[in-house]
């Protein structure tokens, strides 16, 4: 009689690394929702960073960068305080806070420079929420002397004003975007309403793991730099794999990076911790896999936050980084093949956790990072001592201070 | 023969060009877009093109995004969209309605169950912005199966090599966006359309309409001297918006105001053939 393999393991595949497919899917999401205008300019772009990728002059010309601009490897901390203050599984923090320009964006931005110097295109356009990744595109583009725009929904610019100030610093002309909400989701429309309009010379450089292929693959691949240095790393320091890896997802960029190289680890658990705002059973949250349903919007097919009659909701939460409507297709993917968990933490969660950060570590983290730091304040005392967690602290807060210092109460 | 194949052929018979004025569905309530729909074919349309508001609008310029927005705000869906196009349906049997919009709102519908009932309901044809001929397989079975021509965009960045995959499972006509840009800004030029047009002839027998930044009787009358329809969208909805009070309503006239457009437009269409060969 024939073995029959239970059903579990018939569903499972043989890998989770081997996405996207031909047509930039992973499973049922991703793909190429774009106008015909700007079809043949993701194909060539599509073309490119294969070219690129296999170039072995490339990889060498990024690796000195991030090595000499950006300052890696970063390093990994042992949290010892905050893992003593919590009483459970050991914390670990990779930092990439520490990087140039305070966060983990530069990394795929220094990646998409260069390729976009290598496709001689001449002007780079960008959209941000909380402004790391407009500020580590406005730095990529005064390295390399490229003219750039950046588009900012005008909420955003107003309570990030610190980073609307580098940008310019930089010099990077800086729009704000008042359509819609005025926040990222409206910032990416009048991105590609730039590209559309200026394609024969602008690069648009997307600062996370969405749109439509090759970008949700080709971020991933640039920011699991931070995955495949935190793996070893770690065995370095505890001459084993971590049990558990958090990290917070807005679009998703700094969760990629660095889930993507334990996918296939069966032992470690991946979670992902979304922006909950207000509550998640309010109408105030960024939580698109926890309370989203599948659609199409920026160009590929993903969860989103949207009205029954499909129009798409606006996002909420204390942090602008997380303050999107949607999620990168490859986590949408995770999520439905359970191979990463995904929940949410409140505004509130996330600001006793950004304090408690601050005092038990001495690192001021960004508030995108203070929702993984609160999710592992609930999780960590319920795991044993031995257990080890590794948490992508993915940016500093300095440019929080404003907003935190406003739901505190204090006048700054 | 599909209605939209129909009124081409006719067209063709008459020896003259289409204008194919748009109007965005509920803009700026359901009632002010239900009468513009009911005046254009008696103003001088020969297709119609109703835009489906949607709130991420991310290929149309700044007039089609508000437009979107009123739209919204005025209460927009797509099945009363679908309901205003059946009353129409029920007093004009002939001219084409096409329906332009982003994939969402469809899926959110069910893309079997929406081209059923746009069937039902009398539209003819959908134009998908963000749904190019790599996703078309989405849609291409459903529409088929329901009689919908499914009309593609080709734009000046779609190549020779690609133009004919655009093309294979386009139906009813073929779309030349004729900018590289959103909707109601730039205009083409009379020379990129003269080099366009003849390239797209050689790849199709499908008739072509060219929009994008057509804005003028001018404009639509060049247009239709080289192509088979001229699609005309933000420069009327602009007077619309113009008519609208402090309150968003529509003042006393605005209807009559576009119609009249449509009407000079209309007239630029009708003779833009017959002026150039006296």
């Amino acid at each position: 009689m024939n073995q029959v393999p239970p059903p579990a393991a018939l569903a499972r595949p043989n890998t989770y690394r081997s996405g996207p497919d031909e047509r930039g899917r992973f499973g049922a999401y991703g793909g190429r929702f774009v106008a015909e205008t700007l079809m043949p300019l993701i194909l060539e772009l599509e073309a490119a960073y294969e070219a690129a990728k296999a170039d072995p002059a490339f990889q060498t010309e990024l690796d000195a960068y991030l090595k000499d601009y950006v300052g890696r490897p970063s390093p990994l901390w042992f949290a010892q305080r905050l893992t003593e203050t919590l009483g459970g599984a050991k914390i670990y923090f990779k930092r990439e806070e520490l990087n140039h320009t305070g966060a983990h964006k530069v990394n795929s931005c220094m990646g998409q420079i260069l390729l976009a110097r290598r496709m001689g295109r001449t002007r780079i356009i960008a959209e941000t929420g909380a402004g790391q990744h407009g500020v580590a595109t406005a730095t990529v583009c005064a390295l390399m002397g490229l003219p750039c725009t950046i588009y900012m929904g005008a909420v955003d610019v107003e309570r990030q004003k610190p980073n609307v100030f580098r940008m310019k610093l930089l010099g990077a002309e800086v729009r704000a975007v008042s359509s819609g909400a005025g926040t990222l989701k409206d910032a990416m429309n009048e991105a590609m309403r730039d590209w559309v309009a200026n394609v024969a010379d602008t690069y648009y450089l997307i600062g996370t793991v969405a749109g439509p292929h090759p970008y949700p693959a080709m971020v991933r691949d640039f920011q699991s730099v931070i995955g495949n240095e935190a793996r070893a790393q770690l065995m370095e320091a505890e001459g084993r794999l971590p049990d558990v890896v958090v990290a917070s997802v807005g679009g998703g960029s700094n969760a990629m990076g660095i889930f993507h190289p334990f996918l296939d680890e069966p032992t470690v658990r991946l979670i992902g911790v979304e922006a909950a705002g207000h509550g998640l059973d309010t109408e105030e949250h960024a939580a698109s896999l926890s309370r989203g349903r599948p659609g199409v919007l920026h160009g590929n097919r993903t969860y989103l936050l949207q009205t029954e009659d499909g129009q798409i909701r606006e996002a909420h939460s204390i942090s602008a980084g997380l303050d999107y409507p949607g999620i990168g297709p490859e986590h949408a993917f995770l999520h439905d093949a359970g191979r990463a968990e995904y929940v949410g933490i409140t505004d509130q969660e996330a600001l006793d956790a950004f304090q408690l950060c601050c005092r038990t570590e001495g690192i001021i983290p960004a508030l995108e990072c203070a929702h993984a730091i609160a999710h592992i304040a609930k999780l960590a005392p319920t795991l044993p001592r031995d257990q080890i967690i590794l948490m992508n602290l993915s940016g500093r807060g300095d440019k929080d201070i404003f907003t935190v210092a406003h739901h505190l109460g204090a006048a700054l | 023969m599909s209605r939209i194949a129909e009124r081409f052929a006719s067209l063709r018979r008459e020896g003259r060009g289409a204008l194919i004025p748009f109007l965005e569905a509920y803009d700026p309530d359901l009632e002010t877009s239900e009468a513009l729909l009911a005046g254009m074919p008696g103003a001088g349309a020969d297709l119609i093109e109703i835009g489906m508001p949607f709130t991420d609008p991310m290929a149309d310029g700044p007039t089609i995004q508000l437009a979107g927005r009123r739209a919204l705000a005025a209460g927009a869906s797509l099945p009363g969209t679908l309901d205003m196009v059946r009353r129409f349906r029920s007093r004009d049997a002939a001219t084409p309605i096409i329906l332009m919009g982003y994939l969402n709102p469809i899926l959110a519908y069910g893309v079997e169950t929406f081209c059923a009932d746009a069937a039902r309901a009398g539209i003819d044809g959908l134009i998908v912005v963000d749904l190019p001929s790599e996703e078309a397989d989405l849609l291409a079975d459903p529409a088929a199966a329901h009689g919908l021509d499914i009309i593609r965009l080709v734009a000046p960045t779609t190549d020779s090599v690609r133009l004919p995959q655009v093309l294979r499972g386009s139906s009813g006509f073929v779309y030349y966006v004729s900018i590289t840009g959103i909707t109601g800004t730039r205009s083409a030029s009379q020379a990129d359309l003269a080099a366009a047009m003849p390239r797209l002839r050689a790849a199709t027998d499908l008739p072509v309409a060219i929009g994008f930044g057509v804005k003028t009787p001018a404009q639509a009358a060049e247009a239709v001297r080289s192509a088979d329809a001229a699609v005309v969208a933000s420069a009327l909805i602009e007077t619309l918006a113009a008519g609208l009070d402090a309150h968003g309503r529509p003042a006393p006239g605005a209807v009559d105001a576009v119609l009249e457009q449509v009407r000079a437009l209309a007239h630029a269409v009708r003779t833009a053939r017959t002026e150039l060969a006296a």
